[in-house]
């Protein structure tokens, strides 16, 4: 009995070694998505200046599959995602709805649009994080994909790469617009 | 239930610092309500920004955040439903104060798991002290026959 | 040149503690004398090399050598001087070699000061610590090497981080390493009593300096981090329970733990295995801690750049020191004979309690800083929670409480056997000043804090407390006053230490609960001529204008502040921007008096040329720096006494008067 007292330090040792290297293999940072699964949530916002949609609200994503992209023009990877947008829209694989998020002036967001390019169909003004909030967006760019029914079906995070694009967000998109 | 209303009024005892970030023109004009909005924005986490609470972190996402709850509450909301929103957002990590739910039970009832086993620890080694203690295998001031007779015989000696 | 140098000393270094980790040992298993001698030499040897190395990364630093790339991601060429120096560990790399300079300075100590350790335990002590050595070196060398160069050389560098700019922080990783890695000296000793099989009072004698020293540190250490918390991150917060901060205070838990038991086992022959494993636990909690902050595993404010291969290391590393030695404890401790009986209520009975309210505390931190992880791992990433002050405050306050409780009456009782009746009884002063102040408090607050008024009770309870032991010692009021102080000025000073400390750490616990529980925060919009009431004092802004400095520019406010029309002072807060990295940082306007803090920050401008403005009044907070500085004398008082510098307790001396036992 005293021997075994004796053990479970080590024992206890070793079982919170095993949890830090299974920690060392997971990151911290990430966060998951409570949305999968869950219908859109509600956000109607204002249109951005110099373009000619009404604005975006969670009733234009109802009727097809499309993707939700937040991005800002302070943001420094969404520039780095951007190139990889443009490609999107051109290919035509599926609509891009743009969330322009926490901008300090109204022309920020239209001015870099303008510089860099336009990939989106719809564009909502956030500056208040009302969607962002309501899409549990804690950076940007996050990305999130919604079927046809209004259903939000995955959340990235982070630009989106050829490699991402490949191996998760196409097979998702094509497999949903063949159910719809 | 009861021990999380115990729990949550040691927390309320023990938090008593003011919040840290909030804007001039965040406070509400209702000091009843800004109260709340404290309280509750104590126990929300900045997302951006590693153990923070949202009133004490300078982030724009912690400031929108705030804004957040201060409008819930002024629309009517309580103060678990304000608090239920953000989480059914952002999930149980956005919590501060970790939940009590299964998964958490550990961390909750782990104080006084630890405790107990350590005065456990301390018991066990303690009787076995004493028993050791009581029936030693050398009985130290007790002597034996012999000793006493070569003691006898010493002294015996010294006197003469 | 100068880099290669120290890049060339380190692996020399690393190759003398590969010797030392065996001939000492070998030599000690052997009773070979010069072998046993060997370790004295290669821990000065390895000092001097590491020292060398840590030398050259000073100079790269100093002489701004941009081609070194250390210096290039960490420092710039406009910064003061002060700056470039505790740049040098303000990094990953540069720290790492801080901590095996502090790793070999110790070793050399014991090796220079050791006179009076039997050899055969200095040496495995030595080589224990040599193998420690060895596993750092190579982690520094292989994963963290702050001697690489760059090329083609950067113009100039990325600067060091503002936050880190700053004299308080310049001497926190000093501070805190002594007493981290001082530890390890604990643990190499524990180690090489488990290979000897034998743990006695003389034991306990010699490691006690050490651990103190240690201790000492560490304190400062953890208190300059939370002063330094206090005016630079601009709302008077001092303590986050963030996983790198409860990093650094759970090794301390556990030397405070340890320090105690020491003392039962140097009197009365007991608790040997139990003190053993506390000297493990304390550094392996360092080491621990090493871990948490640069793997990556947690999120938190500290964190040093993550990287999962240095993680991997360290982990490795861990495994190989903690797990081994926890093994080693298994098969041996049983075997460590203790002769000592006692009944529950006595002092070691109160030591006992120490021991398990702060294992437990350390416990319980540990809980709450790695459970984010183990529910990470357990549900594969998805789902995470978050564990903050609000779980750490719920469950420390109530676990200290009955021990700042019990450190009152500890002294008083006897070894071995104690009549509790009776020490209370003497104790009567102090439990009818508490109720007072308790009252009084409850009366004058405005915060209804009930933790508050529990604060202030058991402060001033262990204060009376303390200095009715000190009272006791020198029968004060019973014999003489000159005979009286005649006694305290010979009392030992490892009595004055006890009670200093002691005293020490209920001024903090007055500090922390006037801080916690009766700030008060004031935040508005001011223009020029504003004023504002705080706690009495008003405030009056007096405007702000633009300054420049070595590498940031300002905008420095300026606050009259007054009571009932008389000055008091004037504060200056900044809000800086450090051009290089375009990092803002608050430097709050301080004026500090003995019942609390006035504070002020500047904030931004607003359109309308007012500025947002918080101003604070901090109850009592000097009292946690006054109460640091308190334990720390203390513990360097006890450190001083003439016993440790002897060495083995001797038993002959009947000329001295038999000292109470402290």
């Amino acid at each position: 009995m005293k021997r075994l007292i004796f053990m479970l330090p080590l024992a206890g040792f070793l079982l919170i070694g095993a949890y830090l290297a299974i920690g060392l293999s997971l990151d911290p940072q990430k966060l998951p998505s409570l949305l999968e699964g869950k219908p859109v949530p509600e956000f109607d916002l204002p249109p951005i200046a110099g373009r000619d949609d009404a604005g975006f609200s969670s009733e234009d994503l109802k009727g097809g599959v499309s993707m939700v992209n937040i991005f800002g023009s302070w943001c420094v990877a969404c520039r780095v995602e951007h190139p990889f947008l443009m490609k999107i829209k051109e290919n035509d694989w599926v609509p891009i709805h743009g969330i322009d998020w926490r901008e300090m002036d109204r022309e920020a967001g239209p001015a870099w649009l303008r510089r860099f390019g336009d990939p989106y169909t719809l564009v909502g003004d956030d500056p208040k994080s009302k969607a962002a909030i309501a899409f549990g967006v804690t950076g940007a760019p996050e990305t999130f994909i919604v079927d046809g029914a209004g259903i939000v079906r995955y959340k990235h995070v982070g630009p989106i790469t050829q490699q991402s694009w490949d191996e998760t967000l196409k097979p998702l998109i094509d497999q949903l617009q063949q159910g719809s | 239930m009861i021990y999380r209303a115990f729990i949550l009024a040691l927390i309320s005892m023990t938090m008593m610092m003011p919040a840290h970030a909030v804007d001039p023109d965040e406070i509400l004009k209702d000091p009843a309500l800004e109260a709340r909005a404290r309280v509750v924005g104590k126990e929300l986490r900045c997302l951006v920004c590693q153990n923070q609470s949202i009133d004490d972190s300078d982030a724009d996402l912690a400031r929108d955040l705030r804004v957040l709850v201060r409008e819930r509450i002024t629309q009517g909301d309580s103060n678990e439903e304000v608090i239920d929103y953000v989480v059914s957002r952002y999930g149980d990590f956005v919590l501060l104060n970790p939940p009590f739910k299964f998964k958490t039970y550990a961390l909750w009832f782990g104080p006084w798991v630890i405790l107990v086993f350590g005065m456990g620890v301390i018991w066990v080694f303690y009787r076995r002290r004493q028993t050791a203690g009581n029936d030693s295998e050398m009985p130290v001031n007790v002597l034996s026959e012999r000793e006493e007779a070569r003691i006898k015989k010493l002294m015996d000696e010294d006197k003469s | 040149m100068i880099a290669e140098l120290g890049h060339f000393a380190l692996v020399l270094a690393m190759m003398v503690a590969v010797v030392q980790g065996v001939i000492p040992m070998i030599g000690a298993y052997q009773n070979n004398i010069p072998w046993m001698r060997f370790g004295n030499y290669s821990a000065m040897g390895q000092f001097l090399l590491v020292a060398i190395s840590f030398g050259c990364l000073t100079h790269a630093y100093v002489t701004s050598d941009f081609s070194v790339l250390n210096v290039v991601q960490n420092s710039h060429s406009a910064k003061p001087m002060l700056y470039k120096v505790s740049g040098v560990w303000g990094n990953h790399e540069g720290s790492m070699l801080l901590w095996v300079l502090i790793l070999a300075i110790f070793g050399a100590a014991v090796a220079a000061f050791g006179q009076y350790l039997p050899p055969a335990l200095k040496a495995r002590a030595l080589s224990v610590q040599a193998m420690i050595a060895v596993g750092f070196y190579l982690f520094i060398l292989l994963t963290s090497n702050p001697f690489e160069r760059v090329y083609p050389p950067a113009a100039d560098g990325q600067d060091l981080n503002p936050l880190l700019q700053d004299p308080g922080l310049a001497i926190h990783p000093p501070m805190l390493y002594l007493g981290y890695v001082g530890f390890s000296m604990a643990f190499s000793f524990a180690i090489a009593a488990l290979i000897e099989g034998r743990v006695d009072a003389a034991w306990a004698r010699w490691v006690r300096p050490w651990t103190l020293a240690a201790w000492c540190f560490l304190t400062g250490g953890i208190a300059l981090g939370s002063w330094w918390a206090y005016y630079e991150l601009g709302w008077g917060g001092f303590w986050f329970w963030d996983p790198v901060e409860n990093a650094s205070f759970m090794p301390w838990l556990i030397g405070t733990a340890l320090l105690h038991s020491c003392i039962v086992v140097e009197k009365r022959d007991t608790m040997k295995a139990w003190t053993i494993f506390l000297a493990i636990l304390a550094f392996s909690f360092s080491l621990l801690g090493t871990f948490l902050v640069r793997s990556g595993v947690l999120t938190s404010v500290h964190a040093f750049a993550t990287d999962p291969e240095r993680g991997v290391f360290i982990l490795i590393l861990l495994l190989i020191v903690i797990g081994g030695s926890l093994a080693l404890y298994a098969w041996r401790a049983p075997q460590l004979r203790s002769t000592g009986l006692f009944q529950p209520i006595s002092r070691e009975g109160a030591l006992l309690l120490n021991n398990l309210l702060m294992g437990t505390a350390a416990g319980v931190v540990l809980l709450g800083t790695l459970y984010p992880l183990f529910i990470d791992a357990i549900s594969n990433g998805q789902d995470k929670i978050s564990v903050g002050p609000p779980f750490f405050n719920a469950v420390f306050i109530p676990l200290m409480t009955p021990m700042v409780v019990a450190m009152a009456i500890g002294p008083l009782l006897p070894w071995k056997r104690a009549d509790l009746g009776k020490a209370l009884k003497k104790l009567w002063l102090a439990c009818a000043l508490a109720i007072v102040c308790g009252l009084i408090t409850w009366t004058l607050q405005s915060g209804q804090s009930p933790w508050g008024i529990v604060g202030v009770a058991i402060a001033s309870w262990l204060v009376i407390g303390t200095l009715t032991e000190l009272a006791g010692r020198v029968h004060l009021f019973k014999i003489p006053v000159s005979d009286s102080v005649r006694r305290f000025v010979n009392l030992p000073r490892a009595s004055w230490g006890m009670t200093l400390s002691h005293l020490g750490l209920a001024m903090t616990v007055a500090g922390v609960t006037g801080a916690g529980a009766w700030t008060v925060e004031r935040v508005q919009s001011m223009s020029p001529g504003d004023s504002v009431q705080v706690s009495g004092y008003d405030f009056r802004f007096d405007g702000a204008e633009q300054k420049q400095g070595p590498n940031y520019i300002s905008v420095e406010g300026k606050f009259t502040v007054t009571k009932d029309g008389k000055q008091i002072t004037v504060l200056y807060p900044e809000k800086r921007t450090y051009t290089v990295r375009q990092m803002p940082t608050t430097e709050a306007g301080i004026h500090t008096l003995l019942s609390g803090d006035l504070y002020a920050v500047i904030g931004d401008s607003k359109s309308d040329g007012s500025y947002v403005t918080r101003i604070y009044f901090n109850p009592l907070v000097v009292w946690m720096w006054i109460g640091s500085i308190a334990m720390m004398i203390g513990g360097g008082l006890s450190l001083s006494d003439r016993r440790f510098r002897v060495g083995a307790p001797t038993r002959k001396s009947s000329s001295q008067q038999p000292q109470p036992a402290e």
